[in-house]
């Protein structure tokens, strides 16, 4: 007979406020096998786990079941106290009532009996199950990093000062990110580059830092301290190893008037083009839909059209047969940190659930901007070298109008969370603003103003005092008007319908996840929510990590965040990292599969469906050497503890260890036991 | 398998044992799912159900495993031979599945097995089979709530349990 | 298309237009138009002023008739019934428990809310591509304002069929047509509603500023699908231009009146004799365009002269 003890906790009220604590611990006293059962009021305290760990040794429990709250919280908890009492670790499993019993019903009666099954199923499970042994494997002291702007950039470097390699991937030509674009940053109104621009050196001179800058994750294989990643670096047509960065070619390209990505569409770029001066690395991208040659040749062109580049170039470098290159990588753990993009204020929208502003004329009236494009407008290394001049006609605007919560906080339009950030960067900008037009006039409509953050209130309340008009309401539409932009909105303060004449409009829109994370969080297994932000291991105390072991995230791909949190979540990812990489060897839990060799008929359905390729063909000889047959075998390094092989096979010859029919059939029949 | 296998009736059964009855005539009747769900998707989702505290009915048992691979026919047969009402498999949505692709083969494999329980004279409407992410709280407590309403309209499933008494 | 067809009050009274033009267009668009028996009024502003359930259980009423006739869509063409009628579906989907009211108090238990609302723009938008297929007379050069006022479109979750903020749907029906609509800023401002006679002044000084930036943006007609509205643009307009220079003389079409005239209907048979702001430029350039279309031969069916009321 076994003998399990069943501990019920209370989690202060959260679980007795619906469920009979006492009754549940009553009820499992009596059932066969249970040896000991008792409630208390913090199972996961201190006390609580010496209770547990006392029970096991004086009952002599041979097997643990803590009914609580979800295992995703605290079943390493129970796990380490069992284990700390000379309980085999999995031999302790967590009966959730908490999250999916007490929480989701009022009915004290009705979960109490369901409490009751849910630890019952629990408990016949753990009869059949069988103390493991961790798997040790190896670890890659090597980290990737997914992003190259600030997040990526504090990250890398932070793992690279603590003595490991890191491989840091960017898509875009140059590292920097967002940050690069800005032109001053909140509280404290310094220059975005001043900061930024030493830190990407930093990257590229860093003797442990590599850099694959315009490459994308093609794919990826294995788990923690064992990743293999295989990166596109997707041709530049400029060799890297010739370019000296002397920009020459960039200077004769006859492609001048391609919408610059970095200037927001505001200014112009050639076709062989460097993102902006301070580029890293400076070596320069010919953009293949905007370079003459390349067109003539996808348009079938026997004899190359221009190739003035190439002349140009003293060295050599220029290569207009490079093709992509993948390249593969070996890495124990990577941060995920690919930023934001805005959100798209018109019609026409990436996603089904989101709805533009149709209703502000954004693309159609010029001088309706959005807050990146206002960023590049006060930026001395932007277009108009720092004056702000809108973009119709080059004058300087004497009222600007700008609208906070754009996408956000708006279930109309398809987002419902608050994108953070706005409500900070708005009063930077009509401080930038009005510092630059002295009799300017910066009018905002706000729907609250959210500045929680070190010297952030002050921040907007100075905003205030220099001098912008805050309207609390939302603008219903904008119409040009001749020279003006006519805003008609509404101040619920004072309860009046306001029409204002801007001459220039900026839509403070929100931040999303770039478009096509979906397919990298994909690739990395790791989820994500509704709007494609990646998911973290626990909201409070694993921010930083995500499901999948060794994968950590940071910045603003996991949710909206200004540049000191993407910092300190970088640094977070990296400590966590170098601590993963402190360890000679890591223990991975030991749920992989098993064949049982007597009954494999080695008919492989297991192999074909195990998508790890977890599954070996293993010979079965009898003494004399003759072959018996040929049975497959499980890699336990590699098996990842889906189970679908358990699932499949027809002789039932392989189970995974944890999961195994015994345990799933013993905890159905509980239920009805 | 030690102390479970004793086959007891339950009690909601009994005075119902007739496996021919009709929609609403189970007054009261509160049938027993039971959920084979995936640890990544599902059973976070559910989790996300608990700690936004949404609501659902109490009738639902749910088994955790790795994946819906790991989720075999057999568990759905078992669940309904000792007496539940209706079962639930859910996992992760096509594409999202932390195995990259266990819920396709569990897709494949209930898409064939659905027929296999008309064939048993199992209704097919006692098998809800859905894909619940681990940010869709709202959309679980919807599938246990349709799941429920639609099994308290079949009625009690006592089919096997009116052959195991004879 | 079978479509229970909901008139209300206005369609058989001072939207007879309306009414006509729909009947008219109908039968070459292959919409079979069904009116529903014994359909009662939809409560208007009056309804749910007053009592909520009552502004509810009206249009359940018809709604309840509709699925016992067999239709599984309601097409209301007065933008009032159709918001009415819309959010009385809305309102019960969302609230079981009011629905099983409604039920107890309409005393059909059969009822099940399955009938979907339809509004005139929507269908006209969805059945473009048969539009463009049927047009004769191509209404090229004509500039056209859509004005959609305020219950067409609003709210979203109510409605649904577009943006709130920044319809096309009606933009959409008129390129069928041939037509161009210009775009232009008031095209879901207030035209004063039922204050057509409590506030008069009000009426006219919305109004002027919808017709004069209609104007502005270069509009020859304006179309709209509401009979209120049609009521304050049309019949007030003498009063809006009393002030002015010159009369604003804007056509006021109802959306399905310019779609008859594409299609080649007789001007009378679509009821434009019934408006205050004579309609004869829009009937003329139509036939001229015609004319040159047929490179100067007799066309099949020239519209018919019109006579001038009011």
């Amino acid at each position: 007979m076994a003998r399990i003890g069943v501990f019920v906790c209370h989690c202060g009220e959260n679980i007795s406020r619906t469920v009979d604590t006492a009754a549940v611990a009553q009820a499992l006293g009596e059932m066969p096998g249970v040896a000991h059962s008792t409630d208390y009021k913090y199972m996961c305290s201190d006390p609580g786990q010496s209770l547990i760990q006392a029970a096991i040794a004086e009952q002599k429990l041979d097997g643990v079941v803590v009914a609580a709250c979800s295992p995703h919280m605290h079943e390493k908890t129970f796990r380490r106290a069992a284990a700390n009492a000379g309980l085999n670790p999995f031999l302790c499993e967590m009966a959730n009532i908490r999250e999916q019993c007490s929480w989701i019903h009022d009915d004290r009666e009705a979960a109490t009996a369901k409490a009751i099954d849910l630890v019952r199923m629990i408990v016949e499970k753990v009869k059949h199950n069988q103390p493991l042994q961790p798997i040790h494997i190896p670890v890659t002291r090597r980290a990737l990093v997914i992003g190259g702007g600030i997040a990526g950039i504090q990250a890398a470097l932070d793992i690279a000062d603590g003595g490991c390699e890191v491989v840091l991937v960017e898509k875009e030509p140059s590292i920097g990110g967002h940050m690069s674009q800005l032109s001053e940053t909140f509280p404290t109104l310094d220059c975005s580059q001043c900061i930024l621009t030493p830190r990407m050196v930093e990257v590229y001179q860093h003797p442990r830092i590599k850099l694959l800058s315009y490459s994308e994750v093609e794919s990826l294989e294995g788990f923690i301290g064992n990743f293999k990643v295989t990166i596109r670096q997707k041709a530049r047509f400029v060799d890297e190893s010739k370019c000296n960065g002397c920009g020459d070619c960039t200077k004769k390209c006859p492609q001048k008037k391609i919408p610059s990505e970095f200037d927001a569409g505001l200014g112009t770029r050639t076709a062989i083009f460097v993102p902006f001066p301070q580029a890293v690395p400076n070596i320069p991208v010919i953009d293949r839909a905007n370079c003459l040659l390349f067109k003539g040749r996808a348009k079938g062109k026997k004899k190359d059209v221009c190739g003035i580049c190439a002349r140009t170039c003293t060295r050599g470098a220029i290569d207009y047969d490079q093709e992509d290159r993948l390249v593969t990588e070996e890495v124990g753990a990577i941060v995920v940190a690919t930023g934001y993009q805005l959100y798209t204020i018109g019609k026409i929208q990436p996603k089904e659930y989101l709805r533009g502003y149709g209703e502000y004329g954004y693309g159609e009236i010029p001088d309706v901007i959005d807050g990146l494009q206002f960023e590049r407008l006060a930026s001395a290394s932007g277009p108009t070298a720092g004056e702000i001049r809108r973009p119709s006609d080059g004058k300087v605007p004497k009222t600007v109008v700008f609208l906070q919560c754009i996408g956000s906080r708006d279930p109309a339009k398809g987002i419902e969370y608050c994108s953070k950030i706005c409500c900070m960067y708005v009063a930077k900008h009509t401080m930038l603003y009005q510092h630059k037009v002295h009799d300017g006039q910066a009018v905002v409509f706000f729907m609250d103003v959210r500045a929680g953050g070190k010297g952030y209130d002050e921040f907007t309340r100075r905003a205030m005092n220099e001098g912008a008009l805050y309207l609390r309401g939302r603008v219903s539409k904008m119409y040009r008007d001749g020279e003006v932009i006519k805003v008609v909105g509404y101040d619920t303060l004072s309860g009046e319908q306001i029409v204002l004449d801007a001459d220039m409009v900026v839509l403070a829109t929100a931040m999303m996840p770039q478009l096509g994370i979906e397919s990298l969080a994909q690739t990395l297994s790791v989820s994500y929510d509704q709007y494609g932000f990646i998911n973290e291991a626990h909201p409070k105390l694993r921010p930083v990590e995500t499901n999948t072991a060794g994968v950590f995230v940071a910045g603003a791909c996991q949710a909206p965040r200004d540049i000191p949190d993407s910092v300190a979540m970088a640094s977070a990812a990296a400590s966590k990292i170098l601590s993963l990489f402190s360890n000679a060897e890591l223990s991975r839990e030991p749920m992989v599969a098993h064949v049982n060799p007597a009954t494999c008929t080695g008919c492989f359905h297991c192999e074909r469906v195990c998508h790890f390729g977890a599954i070996q063909r293993k010979e079965v000889r009898d003494r004399q050497g003759n072959l018996i047959k040929v049975i497959a075998e499980v890699n336990e390094g590699v098996c990842q503890g889906c189970g679908t092989c358990q699932a499949t096979c027809p002789s039932k010859s392989i189970e995974l260890a944890g999961f195994t029919d015994a345990q799933v059939f013993s905890a159905i029949n509980a239920i009805f036991a | 398998m030690s102390t479970a296998t004793t086959a007891q009736q339950k009690p909601q059964a009994e005075p119902l044992a007739d496996p021919g009855l009709k929609p609403g005539v189970a007054e009261g009747f509160e049938p027993k799912i039971i959920a084979f769900v995936c640890n990544w998707c599902t059973y976070t989702g559910a989790d996300l159900a608990g700690t936004s505290r949404i609501q659902m009915a109490p009738n639902v048992r749910m088994i955790r495993l790795p994946c819906t691979g790991r989720i075999d026919p057999l568990f759905v047969i078992k669940a309904f031979e000792r007496g539940a009402d209706g079962v639930i498999v859910s996992g992760c949505h096509p594409a999202d599945c932390h195995y990259a692709v266990g819920n396709y083969h569990a897709r494949r494999r209930f898409a064939i097995f659905r027929d296999l329980l008309e064939f048993l004279g199992i209704e097919p409407d006692r098998l809800t089979f859905s894909w619940v992410s681990a940010s869709e709280g709202k959309k679980w407590s919807e599938v246990v709530n349709d799941a429920t309403q639609r099994v308290k309209k079949l009625g009690p499933f006592a089919a096997y349990q009116s052959l195991v008494d004879k | 298309m079978r479509l229970g067809y909901y008139p209300g009050c206005s369609l058989h009274a001072t939207a007879r237009d309306f009414d006509e033009s729909f009947r008219a267009v109908a039968g070459p668009l292959g919409i079979d138009l069904v009116e529903i028996e014994d359909w009662a009024c939809c409560g208007a502003t009056a309804a749910h002023n007053t009592n909520r359930l009552l502004s509810i259980a009206l249009p359940a009423r018809t709604l309840a008739l509709a699925q016992e006739q067999g239709f599984d869509a309601v097409l209301a063409p007065c933008a009032a019934c159709y918001n009415r009628l819309a959010t009385a579906r809305h309102a019960m989907e969302q609230d079981p428990e009011l629905k099983e009211q409604i039920v107890g108090i309409l005393k059909r238990p059969a009822f099940t809310n399955q009938v979907r609302v339809i509004s005139v723009v929507e269908l006209l938008r969805d059945m473009a591509a048969t539009i463009k297929e049927k047009v004769v007379q191509p209404l090229a050069d004509m500039k056209v304002a859509c004005y959609y006022g305020c219950l067409l479109v609003r709210p979203h979750e109510v409605t649904g069929f577009d943006d709130d903020e920044d319809p096309r749907s009606m933009e959409e029906v008129v390129k069928a047509t041939g037509a161009s609509p210009v775009m232009w800023e008031k095209r879901l401002e207030c035209c004063g509603g039922g204050f057509s006679l409590s506030r008069t002044a009000s009426v006219v000084r919305l109004g002027r500023a919808i017709l004069e930036d209609a104007r502005k943006a270069g509009a020859q007609v304006m179309v709209l699908a509401c009979p209120m509205c049609h009521n304050n643009l049309d019949f007030r307009q003498k009063a809006i231009s009393k002030y002015r220079e010159e009369p604003v003389g804007m056509p006021i079409l109802y959306v399905t009146e310019l779609l008859g005239l594409a299609l080649g209907l007789a001007p009378r048979d679509l009821g434009l004799h019934r408006h205050y702001v004579s309609p004869q430029p829009v009937i003329e350039q139509v036939a001229a365009a015609t004319r040159s279309l047929a490179g100067g031969e007799q066309p099949a069916a020239l519209p018919a002269p019109p006579r001038e009321e009011a």
